[in-house]
């Protein structure tokens, strides 16, 4: 285990808040067609409010810390907000489109000691990008920010969204981010809106379609082992946990909204009201969601797949239950392997019990 | 023996967990973890007071150790983490640069 699992390990174990993820703005100057959120400001915590975020943070032993939207340079003050994080010595990542960012913006994100900069990139195609962007030469001007961004020497990460509009140009784009020396990482994952609605879901890549992704060598280098049928959970897999959301990570809003995860919309408290240390160890909503083992989900438990699943809990939530499964994650799980989830299985014999019953309704109502 | 003056590197993250301190250098992402000793030094690196007067008015009565080993030991931790950037060392007092403004004229 390296070092940095182990810390991650005995955060959780303590319940420490290692990591945070907050978002300091929805506004932004894109319309990603897949985005989950709306972009008005409905109320953004101002910038005395957000440092004093930041020092409760610090207090509660939040070491890293994601600086994301909207986009984050749509505020005056970020910068403002990225000094004040870097004197509490968080250990920072910034998510962005990077279309703000020139040359001063990249030598002062150098020089604040800045970790990462995660950028979006959805195509090395203009054509495909700014469609999805709906912003008009939005990649020329993030590829142009990448650059001044690496010439500072700091680590960039393009991320990459997959969806339909976009898979064909995945190699395209991993072949981009090789081009400009920097690291390529890709998402297939696209989630509700924030106020449930589920219209975006249409944009998910077919099903059929992940297995080309998981048995893509060029982005799966183990992948023998990685597609591989799954072991038979033990006991200790079913004593464990889905993810660290809500036991040594959190989500943050621009409202001040304290969640389990970014996807995970279950408020626990607001900063305006409460102080965060009360909210993480007393919110009801957080307790339960750290309560829950392996063994207490409704499905999942008696799942082939419970000990290596990337069942995501808020995924879950938002599909009724945050101790049920989450389709998209019995998707991955049976496309990566090959073998049928609980869930599906569940699903199947469902529609082979219903299945006559569909076929004498029309007939009843024709008599 | 000139003295040795000690201070933290802007580009590192730190925080206490559980007792021991995580150092963080954003640069090449290499990661540390210090013992109570160790930590003491890390927060008394101001980059004004000498590693010497650290050793001998933080380190030794706190941790009962004696003055000539706890100096050896101290600067073979500090060469360690001067080479991986983490602290900057100079014979002369440094500004602290944690402290200190990244983005004020002059250092841009």
């Amino acid at each position: 285990m390296s070092l940095i699992a182990e810390m991650n390990q005995k955060a959780f174990d303590l319940g420490v808040p290692l990591s945070v993820h907050l978002d300091v703005t929805y506004r932004c100057n894109e319309r990603c067609v897949h985005c989950y959120l709306d972009h008005d400001d409905h109320g953004e915590m101002t910038t005395a409010e957000i440092k004093g975020v930041l020092d409760q943070l610090e207090e509660a032993g939040v070491f890293f810390l994601t600086f994301s939207g909207g986009e984050v340079f749509m505020r005056r003050d970020f910068f403002e907000l990225l000094e004040h994080a870097r004197r509490l010595l968080f250990n920072v990542k910034i998510k962005t489109n990077a279309v703000m960012i020139h040359t001063a913006e990249a030598q002062r994100i150098r020089a604040l000691g800045v970790d990462t900069v995660q950028i979006s990139v959805y195509s090395h195609r203009p054509e495909v990008h700014d469609a999805i962007t709906k912003l008009p030469g939005s990649l020329a001007r993030t590829i142009a920010a990448i650059r001044f961004l690496r010439d500072q020497g700091l680590k960039v990460t393009i991320a990459n969204v997959l969806m339909t509009g976009n898979l064909a140009d995945q190699a395209g784009t991993q072949k981009l981010a090789a081009e400009l020396g920097v690291h390529y990482t890709l998402d297939p994952t696209i989630t509700p809106m924030m106020d449930g609605d589920t219209s975006i879901l249409s944009l998910r890549i077919p099903g059929e379609e992940l297995g080309g992704v998981f048995r893509n060598p060029a982005l799966v280098p183990n992948m023998e082992e990685f597609c591989a049928p799954p072991k038979p959970p033990t006991s200790d897999d079913l004593e464990g946990y889905s993810c660290s959301a809500g036991h040594s990570f959190c989500y943050i809003s621009p409202y001040g909204d304290v969640f389990p995860c970014v996807q995970f919309p279950l408020p626990g408290g607001n900063l305006r009201r409460q102080k965060f240390l009360d909210i993480w160890n007393l919110s009801p909503e957080l307790k339960e969601v750290r309560s829950i083992r392996a063994k207490d989900l409704t499905v999942c438990s008696s799942c082939s797949h419970v000990s290596s699943c990337t069942r995501c809990p808020g995924l879950a939530y938002m599909e009724g239950s945050m101790r049920g499964p989450s389709t998209a994650d019995c998707e991955k799980s049976f496309y990566r392997t090959g073998v049928p989830t609980a869930n599906m299985l569940r699903h199947e014999s469902g529609r082979a019990r219903g299945a006559p019953l569909i076929q004498i309704q029309p007939l009843a109502m024709a008599t | 023996m000139p003295e040795m003056y000690i201070a933290r590197s802007s580009a590192i993250a730190a925080r206490m967990l559980a007792g021991e301190m995580m150092v963080m250098n954003s640069m090449d992402s290499t990661f540390f973890t210090l013992n109570e000793v160790a930590t003491a030094i890390w927060q008394a690196a101001d980059g004004s007071t000498p590693l010497r007067e650290i050793v001998e008015q933080r380190i030794c009565p706190e941790f009962d150790v004696g003055s000539e080993q706890a100096q050896a030991d101290a600067e073979e931790f500090v060469r360690e983490l001067s080479q991986h950037g983490i602290l900057l060392v100079s014979d002369r007092p440094l500004r602290d640069p944690a402290l200190s403004d990244p983005l004020a004229p002059g250092e841009r």
